[in-house]
């Protein structure tokens, strides 16, 4: 009895982050003095353990970066979250998130308007601590193949790859335990962002979570344990990267085969339609609208998520 | 009407490093170029150039063997890396689009822009909404060429896909030229006639 619950309690600490349930709205103002929920994120799961890459695939606007906001508690004021947030097995307050952001859980931001205009980078990314880890911090920039000089520029004088290097290396200086990172890859070249992945992967196997947001699925697939598809504010797949490795042919939902599909290297076929808008979702599935699979079932209830074949689908036709 | 930059020379300040010496291309209307070079070799600098928001320091740039109009519209239009510093954030996205000229439902379908999101400001929405936005202002303005700085790059594959569907269809109907800048080799396979890469001057 007691070794089963020591077991237990060694599985619950592997797990570094845990998202049940979450649903975030923004309040809006409508005509007069009306009021509007817009929910823009539902019923979203995800599990992040100690030594792995998650990777977080999806839509334009499926509610990535706010998941990402939602983790360190620094959504606008007028968001409102439920749901449950656990970190090393106990709920993220408010006051907990505001005590272990920037140390214990850090973000690598998507824009590159989060660099202060006003600073040098070098110093930037040097940060508050004190003492001044400059040393390591020249060595991550040599590897992210910054030139020395840059730690004197300002921000404005920085492509956007270097821009974009700069505030990866903002993340990788920390000692954090789980970290968040935002789409770190754009305007990179494919050896820096191969480079950058590759930093990420080390952190990782000395048992750190990553959470890795990106567009450049093709790129994730080769660094990540597993893969979230997003869409329309909630979790659609969660499968292992060497399924989307392998093909559509070892992927579950419809969405995450389309996005296989879509890849220039993989045919470059888009689906027909958008996303649905957060405030008109459809009543059903949210790909029935766009999905080849359609049935009437489909578009009456959400289908939960479920196991099939070692990886999790919110979808009824999957086998 | 070709768009050509003539022996262009270009560096940020009397004692900074030349980012361009003596650089020559020509982009004919109607085809796509895809621009390609290591981070940091000034591609962007090269977008601001042709597009007439940087003027060289040797060399011209030339729209049918003349410089840009002084007035109304720049033919060459740029498309920004990062959407959120190309919007005004004050504004709201239906007066964002309308600087561009009149709005066209079948084009903003097309690109998948919500009406609703027309009377919201820039910052309620994701980078990749914001980057519809910019890519449907540049196509308003009825451009000549089009020049895209990493453009997709903030797109799920899906939408990047649709949007360069849109952004071919409307080059092909109008004869626009595009020059776009691009990492991904794959996408400028998919999409450009033909390809070229900026060496650093040293």
């Amino acid at each position: 009895m007691k070794r089963q619950t020591e077991c237990q309690a060694k599985k619950q600490n592997d797990v570094l982050l845990e998202i049940q349930d979450l649903s975030v709205s923004f309040r809006m103002h409508g005509q007069g003095m009306k009021q509007k929920e817009l929910r823009v994120i539902s019923d979203l799961h995800l599990n992040v353990r100690q030594g792995e890459i998650v990777a977080v695939a999806g839509s334009s606007g499926s509610g990535k970066s706010l998941l990402a906001s939602a983790v360190l508690g620094i959504l606008p004021r007028n968001a409102s979250v439920c749901g449950s947030v656990r970190y090393r097995g106990s709920d993220l307050t408010p006051e907990r998130q505001k005590r272990l952001r920037g140390t214990e859980i850090v973000l690598v931001p998507q824009s590159v308007n989060f660099l202060d205009p006003l600073m040098k980078v070098g110093t930037q990314a040097d940060g508050h601590r004190k003492p001044r880890h400059t040393n390591r911090r020249r060595q991550i920039f040599k590897r992210l193949d910054l030139p020395e000089e840059t730690e004197k520029l300002y921000p404005f004088q920085l492509s956007g790859g270097m821009a974009r290097r700069v505030l990866v290396s903002t993340a990788l200086i920390t000692d954090a335990d789980l970290i968040i990172a935002d789409e770190p890859t754009p305007g990179m070249s494919l050896n820096q962002a191969l480079e950058a992945l590759r930093m990420f992967r080390e952190m990782a196997d000395k048992g750190k979570g990553i959470i890795l947001i990106t567009h450049d699925i093709d790129l994730a697939f080769e660094f990540a344990d597993r893969v979230a598809v997003f869409y329309a504010g909630t979790t659609v797949e969660i499968a292992l990267a060497s399924d989307f490795r392998k093909g559509p042919s070892f992927l579950r939902h419809p969405y995450s085969k389309a996005l296989w599909r879509a890849l220039p290297q993989n045919g470059f076929q888009p689906v027909a339609g958008f996303q649905p808008y957060a405030g008109s979702l459809p009543r059903g599935c949210l790909f029935a609208p766009r999905c080849p699979h359609c049935t009437e079932e489909c578009t009456e209830r959400v289908p939960q998520m479920r196991r099939v074949r070692g990886g999790e689908v919110r979808c009824c036709h999957a086998s | 009407m070709p768009l050509e930059a003539r022996e262009i020379s270009f560096r940020y300040g009397r004692k900074s490093p030349w980012i361009l010496k003596n650089f020559s291309m020509t982009a004919e209307k109607g085809e796509c170029i895809a621009v390609s070079a290591p981070s940091g070799y000034g591609k962007t600098t090269l977008a601001m150039l042709l597009s007439g928001y940087l003027k060289p320091e040797e060399g011209s740039i030339l729209l049918d063997g003349k410089k840009f109009p002084k007035k109304g519209y720049c033919p060459v239009q740029l498309i920004f890396q990062h959407p959120e510093k190309a919007i005004n954030p004050r504004w709201k996205l239906r007066h964002v689009l309308e600087e561009g000229g009149e709005l066209q439902e079948e084009l903003l379908a097309a690109l998948g822009i919500e009406k609703a999101w027309l009377d919201r400001f820039p910052q309620e929405l994701s980078g990749g909404e914001l980057q519809r936005f910019c890519v449907a202002r540049a196509l308003l303005s009825g451009a000549d060429y089009l020049i895209c700085d990493e453009i997709s790059t903030m797109l799920d594959v899906i939408t990047q896909a649709q949007i360069w569907n849109v952004i071919r269809k409307e080059a092909d109907m109008r004869n626009m030229g595009i020059i776009a800048v691009t990492h991904n080799k794959f996408l400028a396979e998919r999409i450009a006639n033909r390809m070229i890469s900026i060496s650093r001057y040293r």
